[in-house]
Parts: C-alpha cells; sequence; structure tokens
C-alpha cells in the first residue's frame, strides 16, 4: 500500500510539474497576446502562426543552414520581432480607428498567408532539430521531468521578470503602459505612440519566437503549432482580457487543467477541458479570473 | 430614375421587388439558375450544389453576425450538428423534408445553448466563446462513436422524396436550389419584420435598442437560434453532397472559411452573403485552374489555397473593407446618378462592433 501511496505521489507531482511546464508555454504565448492587445486593442489571431513560422525558421537555421542552436536562437527571435514590427507599421495601422472585427479579420487572415506561406517553402512534413537539453531529463521529487520542461519554466520565468521590470522601472515601459491606458493623453505628453505600438508588437513577436523554438524541440516542427494560440486564448480569457498577472496565471491553470484531466477524467477530456473551463468561467465570470473593470460599454 | 425609391403605395412599398427592372432581371436570373444545370457538365453541377449550401450557411451566420452584431467563430458546429442529426435521423428512416426540419431544430436547440452566454459576454470574449463550443463539438463528434462514427465517418443515406431519389446531381441541384430559395425568402421578410428590426437595433446599439423597449438579451438568443438552424439545414445538406461526414470536415476551417464568405460579401446584408459564398466557394476551383501556371513547388494546393484565402481576407479588410456588397452598392448608385456623381457619399458611419475600452 505505501509503494502504491508514493507511485501516485510521484505522478501527481509529475504532472504538476508537466502542467507547469506546458502552462508556462501557454502563459508566455498568452503574455503575448496581452501585449499586442493593450497597445493597439487588437488580438492578434497571427500570434501562433509567428510562433509556427519561428520554429521552422529555427529548424532552417539549425538544420539546413548548420548554425549553432545559440546563434540561431536570437537570429530568430530577431527576425520574428522585426517581422512583427514591420506587420504593425505597414499593415496593422491602416485599419487603425475601424472596428474592432476589422482586426480580428485582418489578422486571421496574415495568419492565413503566414501559413499558407510556410506551407508552400517548407511543405506540409512535420520535423525536428537538436537543442542542448534534447532526450536528458531531470529527477525531482520522485518525478521523471525533461530537461526542456524545466528550461522552459526558466525561461518563462526570465521573460516575465524581465518584462515586469521592463514595464515598471524604464521609462520606455512606463511610457508603453501609458499608451495603453490613453494614447491621446500620452501623446500629448510626448509619448511617441506609434513606434511604442510597433515595439510592442516587435516584442510580442519576439515572445512568440521564443515559445516557438523551445516547444517545437518537444512537439515537432509542424503546421499544427499555431493550435498552441487556442490554449493561449483560452488562457488569456480565463485571466481576463488585458491583464498581464492574469494572463500568466490563466496559462499556468489551463496547462495543470490539461495534464490532470488527462490522467484523472474518462478518456478524451484532455483536449476539451481547456475549452470546457473557459466556457464555464466566461459564463460564469464575464471579466475572467482577474479581470481589468471595464468602465461603460454603450 | 425608377429605382424603387419612391413607392406610390402601400404594396408597392411591401412588394420584395419594386420595379420592373428588379422583377425583370432576378427572374431572368431564376431562369438561367434552372436552366443551366442541363447546359453545364456534371461537375460543375455539383460544384454550384455546393456553392448554395454553402451560400445558405453564410446567409445564416449574416443573420447573426452581419445583422445581430454577434460574432461567432464556430458556425462550423452547427453545420455539423445538422449533418449528423439528419444523418442518423435518415438512417432511421424518417423522411427527407422531416429529417432536415429535424435537423434545423436540433442545430437550433444548439443555438439556444451558445446563444445563452451571449447575454452575459460580448464582442471577443463571445467570439471565443463559440470558437470554444466548435473546438468542443468537434471533440465530441470524434469521440461518441456510437452515434457519429468517430474519425472513421458515417456514410449518409441518399435523399429520397416521395419515392424519388434526389442523390444524381441533377435533382440534388434543384433540392439546393429550392433550399437556398427558400431560406433567402425567409430571411428577407424576417429582415424586413420587427424582429429583424430588432436584430440590426441591437447590433448599431445595445443601449439604444433597450431604450426603445426592445429585449436585448432575448433578440440576440433569436437571432443565435435562427443562425444555428438555418446552419443546420445547411449541414444536413452538406452531408448528401459529401456523402461521407467527418468531423473534421466541420473544423475551425470551415468556421473561419464562413466568416470570410459574409466578411467578404459585405456586413449587414443578405445580398453579400450570398455573393461572399460564391467568391469564396469558387475560390478553390479558380486555385486549381491557375495551379499548372505555377511552378510546382508552390502548387501545394493546402498551402496555396490557404495563402489565397489570406490574401483575399487582406485585401478586403485593408481596401474594400464593406466587401463586395459594399462596392456594388456604390456602382449602382454611380449609375443611377450617372451625371452627377458626389464625392464622398460612401463615408463609413456604422460600426459593427465597437472599441470594448469605450
Amino acid at each position: 500500500m505505501g509503494a502504491f501511496d508514493s507511485s501516485s505521489l510521484s505522478q501527481f507531482v509529475q504532472l504538476g510539474l508537466q502542467g507547469i511546464s506546458t502552462g508556462a508555454i501557454y502563459s508566455l504565448v498568452a503574455l503575448g497576446l496581452v501585449l499586442g492587445y493593450k497597445a493597439t486593442e487588437v488580438l492578434n489571431f497571427a500570434h501562433g502562426d509567428v510562433l509556427m513560422l519561428s520554429s521552422f525558421a529555427a529548424w532552417y537555421f539549425i538544420v539546413e543552414a548548420g548554425l549553432s542552436f545559440w546563434l540561431a536562437l536570437p537570429l530568430v527571435v530577431l527576425l520574428a520581432a522585426l517581422l512583427c514590427w514591420l506587420l504593425e507599421a505597414r499593415v496593422m495601422r491602416a485599419i487603425v480607428g475601424q472596428p474592432q472585427f476589422a482586426g480580428v479579420m485582418l489578422t486571421i487572415g496574415i495568419g492565413f498567408m503566414i501559413r499558407g506561406g510556410t506551407s508552400m517553402v517548407f511543405g506540409p512534413d512535420s520535423r525536428s532539430y537538436p537543442t542542448p537539453w534534447s532526450g536528458r531529463t531531470t529527477t525531482l521529487g520522485g518525478a521523471v521531468v525533461a530537461d526542456l520542461n524545466l528550461v522552459i519554466l526558466a525561461a518563462a520565468l526570465g521573460v516575465t521578470a524581465l518584462l515586469f521590470v521592463f514595464l515598471q522601472r524604464t521609462a520606455l515601459g512606463v511610457a508603453i503602459q501609458a499608451s495603453s491606458q490613453n494614447q491621446l493623453a500620452s501623446y500629448l505628453c510626448g509619448v511617441r505612440v506609434k513606434r511604442l505600438n510597433s515595439l510592442v508588437w516587435a516584442i510580442s513577436g519576439a515572445i512568440a519566437a521564443l515559445c516557438g523554438i523551445l516547444l517545437a524541440p518537444i512537439s515537432l516542427v509542424d503546421l499544427s503549432l499555431w493550435f498552441v494560440m487556442l490554449k493561449a486564448l483560452a488562457a488569456l480569457v480565463l485571466g481576463g482580457f488585458g491583464s498581464v498577472p492574469g494572463a500568466i496565471l490563466g496559462g499556468l491553470l489551463i496547462g495543470l487543467t490539461e495534464q490532470f484531466s488527462g490522467v484523472y477524467l474518462p478518456d478524451g477530456f484532455k483536449d476539451v477541458m481547456p475549452y470546457l473551463v473557459l466556457i464555464a468561467v466566461l459564463v460564469f465570470f464575464p471579466r475572467g479570473l482577474i479581470g481589468e473593470a471595464h468602465g461603460r460599454r454603450v | 430614375m425608377s429605382r424603387g425609391n419612391y413607392q406610390a403605395s402601400y404594396a408597392e412599398g411591401r412588394a420584395l421587388l419594386r420595379t420592373r427592372e428588379q422583377r425583370l432581371l432576378y427572374g431572368a436570373l431564376a431562369a438561367v439558375l434552372v436552366v443551366a444545370p442541363f447546359a453545364i457538365p456534371t461537375f460543375y453541377v455539383g460544384e454550384a450544389s455546393f456553392i448554395f449550401i454553402m451560400c445558405i450557411a453564410s446567409l445564416g451566420l449574416m443573420t447573426l453576425t452581419g445583422f445581430t452584431g454577434q460574432v461567432s467563430l464556430g458556425q462550423a458546429a452547427f453545420l455539423g450538428i445538422g449533418a449528423y442529426t439528419h444523418a442518423q435521423l435518415l438512417t432511421l428512416g424518417l423522411p427527407l423534408p422531416l429529417s432536415l426540419l429535424a435537423a434545423a431544430c436540433t442545430a437550433g436547440l444548439a443555438g439556444l445553448a451558445v446563444g445563452l452566454p451571449a447575454i452575459r459576454v460580448s464582442g471577443l470574449h463571445l467570439a471565443v466563446v463559440t470558437l470554444a463550443f466548435a473546438i468542443v463539438t468537434e471533440h465530441v463528434a470524434g469521440r461518441w462513436k456510437s452515434v457519429t462514427g468517430g474519425h472513421s465517418g458515417l456514410a449518409v443515406p441518399d435523399p429520397v422524396l416521395f419515392g424519388f431519389s434526389l442523390g444524381g446531381p441533377l435533382p440534388f441541384y434543384f433540392l439546393c436550389l429550392a433550399m437556398l430559395a427558400l431560406v433567402l425568402w425567409l430571411l428577407l421578410n424576417l429582415t424586413r419584420s420587427a424582429t429583424g428590426r430588432a436584430f440590426v437595433g441591437v447590433r448599431d446599439s445595445e443601449a439604444a435598442a433597450q431604450g426603445l423597449g426592445i429585449h436585448v438579451a432575448r433578440t440576440k438568443v433569436l437571432a443565435f437560434v435562427i443562425s444555428a438552424a438555418v446552419s443546420g439545414l445547411a449541414g444536413a445538406l452538406l452531408a448528401h453532397q459529401t456523402q461521407f461526414i467527418t468531423p473534421e470536415s466541420f473544423g475551425l476551417a470551415l468556421s473561419l472559411q464562413l466568416v470570410l464568405m459574409v466578411f467578404i460579401g459585405g456586413m449587414g446584408s443578405l445580398r453579400g452573403a450570398i455573393l461572399g459564398a460564391l467568391l469564396i466557394g469558387m475560390l478553390p476551383s479558380l486555385i486549381s485552374l491557375a495551379k499548372p501556371l505555377l511552378p510546382a513547388r508552390i502548387g501545394s494546393q493546402f498551402g496555396l489555397e490557404l495563402f489565397v484565402y489570406g490574401a483575399v481576407l487582406v485585401f478586403f479588410v485593408l481596401l474594400e473593407p464593406r466587401g463586395i456588397d459594399g462596392r456594388w452598392v456604390r456602382i449602382r448608385s454611380a449609375l443611377d446618378a450617372f451625371p452627377l456623381r458626389r464625392r464622398g457619399g460612401f463615408r463609413r458611419q456604422k460600426a459593427y462592433m465597437r472599441s470594448e475600452r469605450g
């Protein structure tokens, strides 16, 4: 009986760790979405496609071009940031002031183009690339965890901490916060709103790229990688739209829900549970768990 | 100048087709649609039926998104529910008309279930709820093997009406055409009724609609029910078209395609829904026609199709945000007022979804 207890405990720990590490990915993706949403009020449906494209780019640099992982990582992150900067500055800006639905449609269209383009350039096969942590595991509290999962967790913590410091302690970060609260007022105070919006999109793209690079070795470099966006969307809504801590909490909750429902609930619930939780939360707490108070909506 | 802008009698005001020109034009269109299947190759008859079905589905979504302003990114779920209900009921031996009706009703009930959250959430939140609902529905269809056959699919019996099989391309074409005409006629009258006006009121301003005594919550849910029922009907017909249904055929791709049709056609116009369905429905065929002209590597159908869909969507959002219907209306009124064209007569005024920041 004792053996059973310890094995179920270690299973619990294992599931928890796994849930937290997949949740960390969802949190990171959702974080990128929230940043873009807060700055430009556009929910970027192409976010998952940028992530997917980055993983293909990383595969190209590492496997085809033979670069080392540590060289490919910043390169891809920079390229994704550049892509998103250009998207915001050249494309999204054309629809500023139009109804929110236009932004949704435009980013869906851009996402389709990125996915279609990737499929045309790289072909539809899935593939993989080596990382410094591939195939290595660590034993933690009786649970065996792939090192990659720990790296993801560390990266998520690192990015969140960096962003926190950036947004709270630097002049640029405070300007970003100001312009996301009231663009006109911050513009009148001398904040260069347009450039900041592009910068925020670039940061969000860089985060997406980081997620793509770290997620691809676990799942596979594949077109369907953009599906992580749907989970991130669930995380985002769960935490309350436009709330950074909410997005992180939501991501972790979704990750944990997914892992635990895969084991403790009947077969098939693993894929559906995040969305069921999402619907339930939205119906009972329409503002999310840590929602920002919306004022009038008339 | 006889565009039906002025009415001389109540009967004229109530008529769907107001002028003789309109009656002649739409009569000619109907005649062409009836004669066409006898003149074109069988393959294109099948394609035309498919486009009619897409028109019905797109009309359903237009009622919801275009008229009531409720965005649904999960419309394919309603098509799926309609399709599975229809296939099961036909297998049980229910006659075709009853089964179609039941499929529409079941989908309508599902619409009721999805519409209830719409009372509490709106805008992007609602879009996400419908998206989640569609994903859940697809997974359930994949798992509930005793009813849906799971991922291996479900064969759909041939449609039979009063002892005649409607399974062939020609009879099926006319079945779809008749259904499209019926749905279009019903929705045309709906949009002119008090309910339809309430839909538009809720879209344009919930507060104003409430102030005018419109029951906003009930109106929204009703829009969901009607839209889902129409989509369910389209799904039932689509089941016949494909003859074999799998959960994947009612996935996210179809939902997004429908949103594309509605948006590209032009929000808030039934004509737009049909034009959009026409364009998006024909796109795959057009792409296959253009494929031999492209290098082999780019010719991978999936990627190219997706890319073209995306490019068309981006084009319309950036350059033609009122869709094909908006362009149509502008050309028509320019022709009407021919020598006296006025600039700026078509400034954008309506907002279908407003900022959440207030």
